[in-house]
């Protein structure tokens, strides 16, 4: 285990950011921490980086308890939300910064600092200061800076939060590549589901202070540990006690079986996804996504009436664990 | 127009036309008057002293100022809310009254009167009243800069592997630069123009403890109108430096 947090409580006076949270983080893996804001994850973050002194708990890095130490013992890169340049340094200042202050020899800061302005592309920009630079520049120059010193443990808070959608896809897929080549501990910070499942290879969700479900992208989606779950990693409708993906209905003319009927309400085309909005005979609302394929077959329209069939619903106990999921 | 105006004429009345009328009657009858009032050992001597004491002043407050706004601003310690409100005293508090209490701290009977070395009527007390009366001025300038900048920028230089020193003086203490060059500013202006509490403790004792100031206000009790008006034109010609060397400061910082 690269990354280990072990029964992690931490307390804001009366609020509980960490609630007994244990988690633990296979060396050279990708791992999402995704949950509401508020839920804990950009604490859990810092207190892994030292920068929050745990309540209760301990923290293990590389296996060595790292618990009492002080963050520039623990050999962790960390990319802030707000990218936390050195305002006052240049972009070459910034990504050297962890290697001078170490006092490297000359020639192999130059040489170490170069090959990363290579690897974030910013070729040419090492002469700027960060106000010079894009949302996005500044963020890799961020990274350029946490990887300088080749840390074990990279971990990125909210890593794409404050771009604009076009640059986070294209940041995510590079952080995939980065990850690839790289192959250092990641842990991201998320309330993003998408980018969690995206990009991460491991999953914790969290929510109020606690692990809701730790699992690989296409397990917390296809058998999510809770409703919390179910409800936080993809889009829900919601029929009595029974919980349906809006790709787990099925449209078709003819009344078979145990379909019902409803009336198409709204048709959204989003390029290949294709959104319907349907209200049922009983008045249940429904939301469904089909592809572009789909939808062209069915030739729907507003005002048409079709039958709906739930492919797979789930249902979950009161206290939120699932009951056995019901092939319809 | 009106506004512009109104402040004009005010700053006129009030800042530009007693400073002009000192600067006047000094040169009334040409340089050589001046430059024998300004000439007088005596004069000399109390230039020398002012600057003496504001060379000793300025760098204590200066340190004294970035410590004290960085335990106010980034050590949630007890005690700092009090420390906050003490620092803005002796901007509230007259000087004559500084200079009273030194006086009696430091008087025969008082809690220090008897210390080996001479503390009242010589330089260590003038020291210590300018001292007491110019500490708000860097630390006031850099609490709201540092308030400003957050802790993000310590926090990555920490997780960069940097130490607590390495991280005040390589991140910390160039984002609050100008505020501290603002602040020694003003503490020089501050120490130079000092009257009050140093007129009480000092003894004023003409080519010995004898600030400028006081040079100023001992001349004119003594019919020296020249003299008087020759000091306060070398008093009002440092401030005028002190000020320019504001605008300095205030243009490098824009340019950040």
């Amino acid at each position: 285990m690269a990354i280990e947090a072990r029964n992690v409580t931490k307390r804001f006076g009366d609020f509980v950011a960490l609630d007994d949270v244990s988690i633990s983080v296979e060396s050279g893996s990708l791992t999402g921490l995704l949950g509401p804001s508020g839920s804990g994850k950009s604490t859990l973050l810092r207190v892994i980086a030292g920068l929050e002194t745990p309540d209760a708990g301990a923290v293990f890095i590389s296996g060595k308890e790292a618990t009492a130490l002080a963050p520039q013992k623990r050999d962790v890169g960390f990319v802030f939300q707000h990218y936390a340049p050195f305002t006052h340094m240049t972009v070459w200042d910034n990504i050297a910064f962890g290697l001078t202050i170490r006092r490297r020899p000359k020639d192999e800061v130059r040489e170490r600092v170069a090959e990363l302005i290579e690897l974030v592309q910013l070729t040419g920009l090492g002469t700027r200061y960060p106000s010079q630079l894009s949302g996005g520049q500044r963020q890799r120059m961020a990274l350029a800076r946490a990887l300088a010193a080749e840390p074990e443990v990279l971990l990125l808070d909210e890593p794409f939060g404050a771009l604009d959608a076009r640059v986070r896809a294209e940041l995510r897929e590079w952080l995939l590549r980065l990850h690839d080549e790289m192959h250092v501990t990641t842990i991201f910070v998320t309330h993003d589901q998408e980018e969690a499942l995206e990009v991460a290879d491991n999953v914790v969700v969290m929510n109020a202070g606690r692990v809701e479900q730790v699992a690989p992208p296409r397990e917390l989606y296809d058998e999510p540990a809770n409703a919390f779950v179910m409800g936080f990693v993809g889009p829900v409708n919601r029929i009595g006690a029974a919980w349906v993906r809006p790709h787990d209905v099925e449209i078709s003319h003819e009344p078979n079986g145990a379909a019902r009927e409803a009336q198409v309400e709204r048709i959204v085309r989003l390029g290949f996804e294709v959104r319907v909005d349907l209200v049922r005979d009983d008045g249940q609302r429904l939301h469904v996504q089909l592809t572009r394929h789909e939808a062209d077959m069915l030739e729907l329209a507003a005002g048409d009436i079709v039958y709906v069939r739930l492919r797979v619903e789930r249902t979950f106990s009161e206290s939120g664990e699932p009951t056995h999921p019901v092939p319809a | 127009m009106i506004v512009r105006f109104g402040s004009l004429a005010y700053l006129g009345a009030i800042l530009i036309a007693p400073v002009a009328l000192i600067f006047w009657r000094a040169f009334e009858h040409g340089l050589h008057p001046f430059w024998l009032a300004i000439s007088n050992p005596n004069a000399v001597h109390a230039l020398k002293l002012t600057l003496e004491i504001t060379a000793v002043v300025v760098p204590l407050n200066t340190l004294f100022g970035i410590l004290c706004a960085v335990a106010i601003v980034r050590h949630r310690l007890p005690g700092m809310g009090l420390v906050n409100a003490l620092v803005d005293l002796p901007l509230a508090l007259s000087p004559v009254v500084v200079g009273l209490a030194l006086y009696l701290l430091y008087g025969r009977g008082g809690w220090f009167g008897d210390l080996p070395f001479r503390v009242l009527f010589a330089l260590p007390s003038m020291v210590l009243a300018t001292t007491f009366v110019s500490l708000p001025f860097v630390v006031r300038e850099v609490v709201p800069v540092l308030r400003e900048i957050g802790t993000q920028q310590e926090e990555a230089a920490a997780t960069l592997g940097s130490s607590a020193f390495t991280t005040f003086r390589r991140i910390t203490l160039p984002a609050i630069r100008w505020a501290v060059a603002y602040g020694v500013v003003l503490t020089t202006a501050r120490s130079l123009g000092e009257f009050g509490a140093v007129s009480i403790v000092s003894g004023g004792i003409a080519g010995r403890t004898q600030t400028l100031t006081q040079y100023v206000q001992a001349s004119y009790e003594n019919f020296d109108q020249t003299g008087a008006y020759a000091a306060s034109v070398l008093l009002a010609a440092l401030a005028v430096t002190t000020l320019l060397l504001m605008t300095v400061v205030k243009r490098g910082d824009r340019s950040t």
